[in-house]
């Protein structure tokens, strides 16, 4: 599985970051995280507003962090 | 780019779990319905008695519990923070939980979709309206040009959303309200709205769309299909309006408490009218001066307010103030150097100045008219 959390590098992106790995970590699940900084990157996904986490090539949530709990839900 | 697809998970899928809490499975529609309309109104009725009985409570722990001898300043500085910090963070809690739940109705692509192709005027008073209620953060500023200038919304209504979103945001509206009433939160609203119309519409105007840099026009930017959490039940909006809550008060309570603290002790301690000779209406050049001041500076909402209101109370202008704080929130460093990635200097210091101008009008109009 792929988990990609899009973001340039504020706060709750990062913070989004550690939410997914735990989520990942969690449920003991076999998934790569990846972090996508490149701007061009991110707004070509049509992305307007950091931090989204894409799960799957799915965009699952844009412009804030999502929970542990939240993500976890995505992943099963 | 590389898109494996991965091993399959390794824990066997287990049901979602139920919507609802065990509590909650025997409870019929209607009957959730009305305890959710009950905790609700009995929340608001508590909020409602704490706050109507602040200031008595600020009196007597002032007066009676600490026994402080009334008209020292050393008296009325302690009963102004133990009043004015409780009531700003109640009002500033209850405040961000409403445009928390507001901002689930905005999204950036919503936004963007009513702004496509819009005619100037009506785009720039639409994109400054739009500002003031769609999620916005400085940090989000680049992919947010990108996002709204390739898929054909205006520079200049582009540049409306920008000046509003940062400007007019709740905190500093729930800080003015509180500390100085609602008319100087109306104002502050009012006048903010009308510069980002009208700065966004001068810089649509001036056709500056040669200073934006050449890797924007050929960026293709996806179709923004807003993210896949399906449809918001209101319990989500509320889950989302509380998270706005823990965000942003557990962010800006410690300034909030420093700024009132600050603004106790001036209120009680520095000589009335000690600014009047240098930010009083009597000084013309005053006005400019404290927005080319304003403009590199950088605070929050929250920071500001403690400033503006020591300034305020001893003597300088409304205008002056206001003009002040709005080149301070609305204009910063920080995010011009963020948008240097997509803009180009000399829209930079265009965008500043229409921007600095507009403020700078607003200040000797309040000046001339209060």
């Amino acid at each position: 599985m792929r988990i990609e959390v899009l973001g340039t590098g504020c706060p709750k992106c990062k913070a989004t970051m550690a939410n997914a790995q735990k989520a990942v970590a969690e449920l003991g699940i076999r998934a790569e995280v990846v972090k996508v900084e490149d701007l061009m990157e991110i707004v070509s996904r049509g992305v307007m507003m950091t931090p989204a986490l894409v799960v799957e090539g799915q965009i699952k949530v844009v412009g804030r962090t999502p929970t542990v709990d939240e993500i976890k839900k995505w992943l099963l | 780019m590389k898109r494996g697809r991965g091993a399959p998970t390794a824990v066997p899928k287990e049901p979602p779990p139920a919507p609802t809490g065990p509590g909650f499975t025997s409870l019929s529609r209607r009957e959730r319905l009305a305890l959710r309309l009950t905790l609700v109104l009995s929340g608001a009725a508590a909020w409602w008695l704490a706050y109507t009985n602040l200031e008595a409570f600020a009196t007597w722990f002032t007066y009676h519990l600490l026994g402080m001898t009334a008209g020292t300043p050393l008296a009325s500085a302690v009963a102004f923070l133990v009043y004015e910090a409780p009531k700003v963070l109640m009002l500033l809690a209850l405040v961000v939980f409403g445009v928390g739940i507001l901002r689930t109705f905005f999204t950036p692509e919503r936004t963007r979709r009513l702004l496509a192709g819009k005619r100037e005027v009506l785009g720039n008073v639409l994109a400054s309206l739009l500002g003031v209620v769609t999620p916005f953060c400085s940090c989000s500023a680049v992919p947010l040009f990108i996002g709204f200038v390739s898929t054909g919304v205006p520079l200049g209504v582009t540049f409306s959303f920008l000046i509003a979103a940062p400007m007019i945001n709740e905190v500093a509206l729930v800080l003015l309200f509180g500390l100085f009433g609602w008319k100087v939160a109306a104002l502050y609203m009012g006048t903010g709205l009308v510069i980002a119309m009208v700065s966004g519409w001068i810089v649509g105007r001036l056709k500056l769309e040669r200073w934006v840099e050449d890797w924007v026009h050929q960026t293709s930017a996806g179709n923004g299909h807003a993210a896949d959490e399906g449809p918001l039940t209101w319990s989500d909006r509320a889950r989302l309006g509380r998270h706005a809550v823990k965000d942003i008060v557990g962010k800006v309570w410690p300034y909030v408490l420093v700024g009132i603290a600050v603004g106790a002790g001036i209120h009680s301690y520095v000589p009335e009218n000690f600014m009047a000779s240098i930010m009083g209406k009597g000084a013309w050049w005053s006005v400019p001066l404290a927005v080319v001041i304003g403009i590199p500076m950088y605070s929050n909402a929250a920071g500001i307010i403690p400033v503006v209101q020591a300034l305020l109370s001893k003597g300088a202008a409304l205008g002056t103030v206001l003009a002040f704080m709005m080149s301070v929130i609305g204009l910063s460093l920080p995010e011009m150097i963020i948008l240097r990635k997509v803009l180009k200097v000399p829209l930079i210091v265009t965008f500043a100045s229409v921007v600095g101008a507009g403020i700078v009008v607003v200040g000797y109009l309040f000046n001339a008219v209060l």
